[in-house]
C-alpha cells in the first residue's frame, strides 16, 4: 500500500508541477488542482497508513491519527475556494486580453517570432 | 485567560460581515461603519501593546482546550507591536481609501476588514497550521483588493500573483506536513520542545520541513529569487490597497522572527540556526536587486515598490545573524520602513493625480498644483526611505550597522546597506528633481484636486518616522525587550502549562 501511494503521491506532484510551467490559464489552473491532491494525499499520509484502525483511543489495538484528517479537510476545503477563485480570474484574464495566455496578450510583450512558436496548440 | 486577544479579530470579522449586508446602504454610512470598524480595531491593538508591555505571555486557548491540543492565540511583545503597526497604517490607508478609492465596487470596505482580520490572525496564533489558515485568510482577501478598481492592467499581474501563492500554500501544506509527521504538533510552544529531541534519520525530515517553511517565508517576504512577482503587482494595485500591502511582505518576515528563533533557534541542538546561513546571503542579494530596481525604475511606483525589496532585504540580514541586538535594530527599522513605505504608495497617488497623461512616469511635465505640499511630502518620504539623518530611517539603519560584531559578516552587510542607502539615494533625488523641479511650458489637464482628507492622511503616514524620531527612547527599548523576549524560548514554552478555566466558573 505504501508504494501504491507514495507513486500516487508523485505522479500527482509530477503532473502538477508539468502543467503548472505551461503558457495558457487552463493547463495551469489544471496543474494547480492536481499539486493540492497531491498535497492533500501527503498530508494524509503524515498520520502513518493504517487499515482497519479507528481514530478513537481504545477502541481498537491500534488507533489512527485524527488531527491529519482534520488538516486535510481543512486544506482541501481552502483548495477548493481558491481553485474556483482561480478560475474567475482566468476567465478574466481572458475576456480582457482575448486570449487564455498566462502573460496576457503576448503579442505586446514578445518578439513577433517567439509570439509564433508560443501559438502552437498544447 | 483574556478574552481581549479575540478582539483585534472579532472586531474587523463582525465589520467586514456588516459591510456585506449594508452593501446597498448609501455611500456615507458604509464608509462611516468601516472607518469605526479600524478605528475600534486599533483601539484593541493598543490594548493588547499596554498588556504586552509587562513581559509575560498571555495565552487564550480556543473552547478552553489545553495546548498542545486545541488552537491557542498568544499575546507577546511582538504579536502586539506587530498588531498596532498593522492597525494604524490600515486605518490611515482606509482613510485615504475614503477618499474616492473605494467607489466601482460593493466589496471594497469588506474585503479591506477581511484582510485585516488574517493579518491579526496571523500575528495572534500559537500554532502552525492556524499560521496556514490566517496566510489564506489574507491571501484570498488580498487576491480580491489587488483586483479592485477599473481596468484590464490588473488580469495579469493579479493571475501571477494569485497562482504563485497557491503554489507557496502548497510548499507551506507539504512542510507542515513533514513536520507533523515526525514530532506529532504543531502547536509551536510544543514544537520547540520537540524539535531538539529529534534524532536519527528523522531530522533529515524534520530539516527538509523546515526548509521548505523558509521558502515560503521567502516568497511572502519577496526574498531575491522570489522576488519579481513583487514590482507588476503592487504597480498595478489601486493606491491605498498598495499602501496597506506594504504590510504583506513583513508577514513573511514576521514568520521568519516567530518560528525560527523559536523551533529552530540556539536551543534545537542539531537544528540550531536552520536556513540562517542561506538566509544572509539571501538577503543582502535582495537588497542590492532593489537597488538596481530602484536605479532603472520609470515611474515613482516601480521605484517605491522597489524600496519595499531593499527593506525586505535590510531588514532580514540583520536576523539572519540572529543577536539579539540585530533583532532589535531590525523590529526598529520594520516600523518605520512599514510606515514610510506606505505613506509614499498614498503620496505617489497623489501626485498621479495631479499630473493627468503623464501619471507618475519620471519625466519633465508642466508644474503640478500643491507642489509645495507634495514636493515636501516627497522629500520627508525619500529622506527616511533613504535613511538620511534625522528621520527614523536613519536610526534604524545605524543599528542595525552597530549590532554586528566585526568579522566578515559585518563588511559584507556595511558594504552592502552603505552602497545600496547611497544609490538609493540617487534614485530618489533623480525622481525628485526631474518630476517636481523640471517643468516644462504648459499647463496640465484633467488634475483632480486633493481633499484635505487625502492629504492628512498620507501626511500622517509619512509624518510617523518623525514622530518615530521624537519617541526613539521608548519605542528602541521596546524593540530591545521584545528581542529580549524573542530568543529567551523558555517564556513561550511555558504557555503550554497555561492554566484553563475550570468547569462551570
Amino acid at each position: 500500500m505504501e508504494l501504491v501511494f507514495a507513486l500516487a503521491i508523485g505522479a500527482l506532484t509530477a503532473g502538477g508541477v508539468y502543467l503548472l510551467l505551461r503558457a495558457r490559464t487552463f493547463p495551469v489552473v489544471l496543474g494547480l488542482t492536481m499539486l493540492s491532491y497531491g498535497v492533500n494525499l501527503f498530508l494524509f499520509a503524515s498520520g502513518r497508513l493504517a487499515t482497519g484502525s479507528q481514530p478513537v483511543l481504545g477502541t481498537a489495538a491500534q488507533y489512527a491519527d485524527p488531527l491529519p484528517q482534520a488538516l486535510v479537510l481543512t486544506a482541501i476545503v481552502i483548495g477548493f475556494a481558491m481553485t474556483a477563485f482561480v478560475v474567475v480570474l482566468s476567465l478574466r484574464n481572458l475576456a480582457d486580453h482575448g486570449n487564455d495566455h498566462v502573460d496576457g496578450d503576448p503579442k505586446k510583450h514578445t518578439p513577433a517570432s517567439k509570439h509564433a512558436r508560443e501559438r502552437r496548440p498544447l | 485567560m483574556t478574552h481581549w486577544l479575540l478582539a483585534p479579530i472579532l472586531i474587523p470579522l463582525l465589520g467586514a460581515i456588516l459591510q456585506i449586508f449594508v452593501g446597498y446602504a448609501p455611500m456615507p454610512l458604509r464608509r462611516v461603519l468601516a472607518i469605526v470598524t479600524s478605528v475600534l480595531t486599533l483601539a484593541a491593538a493598543i490594548v493588547l501593546l499596554n498588556l504586552a508591555g509587562d513581559d509575560t505571555y498571555r495565552v487564550y486557548a480556543m473552547g478552553n482546550w489545553q495546548p498542545p491540543f486545541g488552537i491557542v492565540m498568544v499575546l507577546d511583545r511582538l504579536a502586539a507591536m506587530m498588531l498596532v503597526l498593522t492597525a494604524s497604517l490600515a486605518l490611515l490607508c482606509h482613510l485615504f481609501s475614503i477618499g474616492g478609492a473605494d467607489e466601482g465596487t460593493r466589496q471594497f470596505h469588506s474585503l479591506f476588514l477581511f484582510q485585516l482580520m488574517g493579518l491579526n490572525i496571523a500575528f495572534l496564533t500559537g500554532d502552525l497550521f492556524n499560521l496556514f489558515v490566517a496566510f489564506e485568510i489574507l491571501l484570498i482577501a488580498s487576491y480580491g483588493l489587488l483586483m479592485h478598481g477599473s481596468g484590464s492592467t490588473r488580469s495579469t499581474p493579479g493571475l501571477h500573483y494569485v497562482v504563485l501563492n497557491l503554489v507557496g500554500s502548497s510548499l507551506f501544506l507539504i512542510s507542515v506536513g513533514m513536520i507533523y509527521s515526525v514530532t506529532g504538533t504543531l502547536n509551536m510552544a510544543d514544537l520547540a520542545v520537540k524539535v531538539p529531541q529529534v534524532s536519527g534519520d528523522q531530522r533529515f525530515l524534520v530539516e527538509a520541513g523546515g526548509m521548505l517553511l523558509l521558502v515560503v517565508f521567502a516568497l511572502k517576504a519577496a526574498v531575491l529569487p522570489l522576488t519579481f512577482w513583487l514590482p507588476r503587482a503592487y504597480a498595478s494595485a489601486t493606491a491605498p490597497v498598495a499602501a496597506f500591502f506594504a504590510i504583506m511582505t513583513k508577514v513573511g518576515i514576521y514568520g521568519i522572527i516567530r518560528v525560527y528563533p523559536l523551533i529552530f533557534g540556539a536551543n534545537a541542538g542539531e537544528m540550531a540556526n536552520l536556513g540562517m546561513n542561506w538566509l544572509f546571503p539571501l538577503a543582502l542579494a535582495t537588497l542590492i536587486m532593489g537597488v538596481i530596481g530602484a536605479m532603472g525604475a520609470q515611474t515613482l511606483r516601480t521605484l517605491v515598490t522597489w524600496q519595499l525589496v531593499i527593506s525586505v532585504g535590510t531588514l532580514l540580514a540583520p536576523i539572519a545573524l540572529g543577536s539579539q541586538k540585530g533583532l532589535a535594530a531590525a523590529l526598529f527599522y520594520l516600523l518605520s520602513t512599514t510606515w514610510t513605505v506606505g505613506g509614499l504608495f498614498l503620496l505617489i497617488e497623489l501626485v498621479r493625480s495631479q499630473r493627468g497623461s503623464v501619471s507618475d512616469k519620471i519625466v519633465m511635465a508642466p508644474q503640478i498644483r500643491h507642489r509645495t505640499l507634495l514636493s515636501s511630502l516627497f522629500f520627508f518620504g525619500a529622506v527616511s526611505a533613504a535613511g538620511l539623518p534625522p528621520l527614523s530611517g536613519f536610526f534604524g539603519k545605524v543599528m542595525i550597522l552597530q549590532s554586528t560584531t566585526s568579522g566578515v559578516e559585518m563588511a559584507w552587510l556595511w558594504g552592502a546597506i552603505l552602497t545600496g542607502s547611497f544609490f538609493t539615494l540617487i534614485a530618489y533625488s533623480r525622481a525628485g528633481s526631474v518630476v517636481f523641479w523640471r517643468n516644462i511650458e504648459g499647463e496640465i489637464e484633467n488634475s483632480t484636486p486633493v481633499t484635505p482628507l487625502l492629504a492628512i492622511s498620507t501626511g500622517a503616514l509619512i509624518g510617523m518616522s518623525v514622530l518615530m524620531v521624537a519617541l526613539a527612547g521608548p519605542i528602541s527599548a521596546y524593540t530591545n525587550a521584545t528581542a529580549v523576549q524573542l530568543l529567551d524560548t523558555r517564556g513561550y514554552i511555558q504557555t503550554l502549562q497555561a492554566p484553563m478555566v475550570e468547569e462551570g466558573s
